[in-house]
């Protein structure tokens, strides 16, 4: 079926997330939508979707113009859409998440469940899965949920299918393998849309490219365009896509972690006998599929885990046992993975948020009496020297863009004196100025001599930041290797195997 | 492409990865142990020192007088029916602790075999030299129960589409209300039933409107109105209805219908089978809530409203549709078991006549965690635990009746705080759904 954006325009208030986007997508073709994380890209195929109603523009199929008032209607026009965030219901099962909303029933409305599996297994054998449409989605491993939602929406005789970055949660392995199935759907007559902001993805399987830029479309490039090329015309100037670093030059031990293990409620191990030595003056990224151990490891350091067994010494002190505060007393700094969620108070201004760590004492705090003259003379000053782009300091973190508030953790934790930093998913979310800022700052840091952990999900951040990597598996440290390490071992590493030239 | 899923599929067995660690839980023996000594406590310790000589008994009366098939009178001795039921207890505890260091979990037939003893040494021990009417006390436990379990219903429809319902208590008092009235106005108990359904829907209304149009607070919505409805009612009962009671508050009563056959069985026929149009409506309704939020395209798509809002709205239910409706329907459920209130156990309406039964019935929603079959086991547990109490303090037992009529809510605190543990409740109960 053949796709058609004509003029899609979106406000919201006085933002325009698109501005008269064009776009054709014929049939078996995928289109890629290359763009940076708030170009529009989501916002547009939930237009397409039916989730929101643009406010100008129009959608084709087949040369018919569609009015879609929900995602009913876009369904039932054969536009499905696979989403970012797992439109699945976690305690249904298999089956019962394929037939929701389209559900085959018995008289009386009874559910017809049978013809529901049978539905699963025959698209499943189409493809190669192996699903059983019993299972709970809450059971099943992000790779294989993925699946399920590409079932779902095939199962409703989807001609035109929507790929929202589908590959933030999968494993490199797990990536090439959604990539053959794409090509799989393309080549029996499927268009696809596939959104992305990974140009390595984009230039394997793509067959046209659009570039979004700001919410509009900023040119079409070809599937033989080089990363730099892609990378300015997403960006809209030259971007250098290497960080510039010198070599480590390590110092002393500093953080030993011996046989570390967190438990959950339920007896779970989520970190299971990890140990390594990081010394002063080097980066140890920490790779791995979000969701092995990364997030509970870095909570154990800051003694934000309470079932914590092992050895966590920090310049020969024992960190486990100790409060947050006491943590954060012996010179350690975290930027947490979810800075919304952990590492800011929305409500609270700039200024706030830059002494929230240090509200117990000096040199904000003086006889129980907030110091707010030099509070505001600390805030100016940090704001001016981590390019926070706000209107004052009094502006309230909530409002500012993802990418000015990461500079504002980063800023509070920088400007105490550290002797272990730890960056958790530094640059999630975060557009290619502000990924360039923090990536300078994170190896400033290391050269300043302190010791340095960057958790992330991404390939690319690790091997452009690491002198040495750690890949998690499953709350185990699959291995340590340098930090030049092929993509495609740290890929394997990334599924639990360890290879030869590692076990080496 | 097929080796992959099947090594994928392998980690959907241990999620986060790993081994378990072993978890032992105590809580399980501890408690048994705790009633063991408590038992052992009443049974020897204090015993019936009010009882003078011999060993008295208790007789437990299982049929009545017009019973078609007459059971003889089951007697127990105080002496040998305690001993026996402690040593049972200390073997159910020891057996308890056991499988807690073998950290296995405690099963729950264990726990209700230990809770069946436990009630009968209670029972003999405390009606020692007097006579249980075990058809009264069962058949008023139902009694008591048919509000409660109208009222959990209403509440796991509206919890599992997404809307808490505190409201359930106000709900219930106005059903209970619209009944008396109506029933009296036009002199059938059947069109008293309808408004009673009616006036929990309006209740509803209120909440549905307020909770998932405005993004109004469901808790507090739930807890004004209750407070809303208290006032109206009380306000109205006092005004109208008192200087008026003939004309306002004397509904006719629905009969007691015998179902032939069913009501001969012993012990359970005069139970369950001489009851009113409501009771049967009620059992009507369990299966039908059970069925329908289990196996129907209905429920499928209520629960997934409740649980996953978004995903529900992505394939094309309509999200505030479909819990708009469901927490109408949830209200018109309770409202008509208000109307047992006054159409079959009093006769007319009362001030604040439902005395917190709602808020039980909230407890019963989460103790049988959203499920309606658990939640009806759970609402009969309390209702029978109130009749005890009232069946204890006529046959005149040795615990202090002030100290009984705490019974029911603390084996309510019990039940919930301590057995459920952590439950899981709908995952976006009590989350307004917004989109752009």
């Amino acid at each position: 079926m053949k796709l058609e954006l004509r003029g899609i325009t979106k406000r919201f208030g006085a933002l325009v997330a698109n501005d008269h986007i064009d776009l054709v997508v014929e049939p078996g073709e995928i289109h890629c939508l290359l763009g940076e994380n708030g170009a529009g890209k989501s916002t547009l195929m939930n237009v397409l979707y039916g989730l929101y109603q643009a406010d100008e523009g129009q959608i084709l199929l087949d040369d018919v113009v569609q009015g879609f008032t929900g995602p009913g209607d876009a369904m039932n026009a054969g536009i499905g859409m696979v989403h970012q965030h797992f439109m699945l219901i976690p305690v249904f099962t298999v089956a019962e998440n394929v037939m929701l909303g389209n559900e085959s029933t018995k008289p009386g409305g009874l559910l017809d469940l049978e013809a529901a599996r049978a539905k699963v297994v025959e698209i499943s054998a189409r493809f190669g899965f192996d699903i059983d449409p019993d299972a709970l989605i809450e059971d099943l491993p992000v790779g294989v949920q993925q699946r399920v939602e590409i079932i779902k929406a095939l199962s409703r005789n989807a001609n035109v299918l929507v790929f929202d970055e589908p590959t933030a949660v999968l494993t490199p392995q797990e990536t090439d393998e959604l990539m053959a199935i794409m090509r799989q759907l393309r080549d029996e007559g499927t268009s696809i849309v596939f959104i992305t902001h990974k140009l390595r993805e984009v230039r394997e399987v793509a067959d046209r490219i659009t570039v979004i830029r700001l919410g509009k479309v900023v040119g079409e490039a070809s599937p033989t365009a080089t990363n730099a090329e892609l990378a300015s015309l997403m960006v809209g100037r030259a971007v250098d896509l290497t960080v510039d670093k010198d070599p480590a030059a390590p110092g002393d031990d500093a953080l030993v972690v011996r046989d570390l293990t967190v438990t959950d409620h339920n007896g779970q191990l989520l970190v299971d006998g990890v140990s390594f030595t990081l010394r002063r003056g080097e980066i140890l990224a920490i790779a791995g599929v979000q969701g092995n151990g990364q997030t509970e490891l870095t909570e154990a350091i800051m003694g934000l885990q309470h079932r914590v067994h092992g050895s966590i010494a920090l310049d020969g002190e024992e960190l486990i046992g100790r409060s947050t505060r006491g943590v954060l007393d012996a010179g350690v700094g975290f930027v947490p993975e979810d800075r919304t969620e952990d590492g800011l108070v929305g409500e609270m201004t700039i200024a706030e948020n830059l002494m929230l760590d240090r509200s117990t004492g000096e040199p904000f705090v003086k006889r129980g009496t907030l110091q707010l003259a030099d509070l505001a003379r600390f805030a100016a000053e940090k704001v001016r020297e981590f390019d926070v782009r706000a209107q004052g300091i009094t502006t309230r973190v909530g409002r500012l863009s993802g990418g000015n508030q990461q500079k504002v953790v980063l800023a509070r934790e920088l400007s105490r004196e550290l002797r272990l930093f730890i960056a958790a998913q530094p640059t999630r979310g975060l557009d290619v100025g502000s990924i360039e800022f923090v990536h300078k700052r994170i190896v400033e840091t290391r050269d300043a001599g302190v010791p340095v952990i960057v958790v992330s999900t991404e390939l690319d951040e690790v091997v452009a930041l690491a002198d040495r990597i750690a890949v998690m598996y499953r709350g185990r440290i699959v291995g340590i290797v340098p930090g030049d390490t092929p993509r495609s071992v740290l890929g394997l590493m990334m599924a639990g195997e360890t290879p030869a030239e590692v076990a080496a | 492409m097929t080796a992959a899923p099947a090594t994928t599929a392998s980690a959907a067995t241990t999620p986060g990865g790993a081994s378990p660690i072993v978890v032992r839980s105590w809580k399980a023996p501890i408690a048994f142990a705790i009633f063991t000594v408590i038992a052992i406590l009443l049974f020897f310790i204090v015993g019936r020192p009010d009882l003078d000589g011999g060993n008295p008994t208790t007789i437990y009366r299982l049929s009545e007088a017009r019973d078609a098939i007459q059971l003889p009178p089951l007697t127990l001795g105080l002496a040998e029916t305690t001993i026996v039921v402690v040593i049972l207890m200390v073997a159910a505890t020891i057996g308890a602790f056991l499988l807690a260091r073998a950290a296995v979990r405690v099963p729950l037939w264990l726990t209700t075999i230990f809770a069946v003893l436990f009630l009968v040494g209670f029972l003999t021990w405390a009606a020692a030299g007097a006579t249980v009417p075990m058809i009264g006390l069962l058949a008023g436990a139902l009694t008591v129960s048919t509000p409660l379990i109208f009222g959990s219903l209403g509440g796991v429809i509206s919890e599992r589409v997404g809307v808490v319902n505190i409201a359930i208590e106000g709900q219930l008092l106005g059903g209970a209300f619209m009944a008396a009235m109506l029933g009296t106005l036009t002199g059938s108990p059947y069109v008293g039933l309808l408004g009673a359904m009616v006036a929990g829907a309006l209740v509803s209304f209120v909440l549905a409107a307020f909770a998932i149009k405005y993004f109004v607070d469901q808790v507090i919505v739930g807890v004004v109105l209750n407070v809303l409805v208290l006032g109206l009612t009380s306000f109205l009962y006092s005004t109208v209805m008192v200087p008026n009671a003939e004309t306002f508050n004397s509904p006719e009563k629905f009969e007691r219908i015998a179902i032939p056959l069913l009501s001969e069985i012993p012990v359970l026929g005069p139970i369950l089978f001489r009851q009113t149009v409501i009771v049967y409506l009620m059992y009507l309704a369990i299966f039908l809530v059970w069925f329908g939020l289990f196996k129907t395209r209905w429920g499928l798509r209520l629960r997934s409203v409740g649980e996953h809002p978004t995903a529900a709205d992505t394939v094309g239910i309509n999200v505030r549709a479909t819990r708009f409706w469901n927490v109408l329907l949830a209200g018109a459920i309770v409202g008509g078991g208000g109307a047992f209130f006054t159409l079959a156990a009093v006769g007319s309406f009362g001030k604040d006549m439902t005395n917190g039964a709602g808020f039980i019935a909230l407890a019963a929603v989460i103790f049988g965690r959203w499920d309606p079959i658990r939640a009806t086991l759970a609402a009969l547990l309390f209702g029978f635990a109130t009749n005890l109490q009232s069946t204890l303090s006529i046959v005149g037992s040795p615990v202090p009746s002030e100290f009984m009529l705490m019974l029911p809510y603390v084996v309510t605190i019990v039940a919930v705080a301590g057995f459920v543990g952590v439950s899981r409740p709908p995952a976006a109960s009590g989350k307004p759904y917004m989109k752009a």
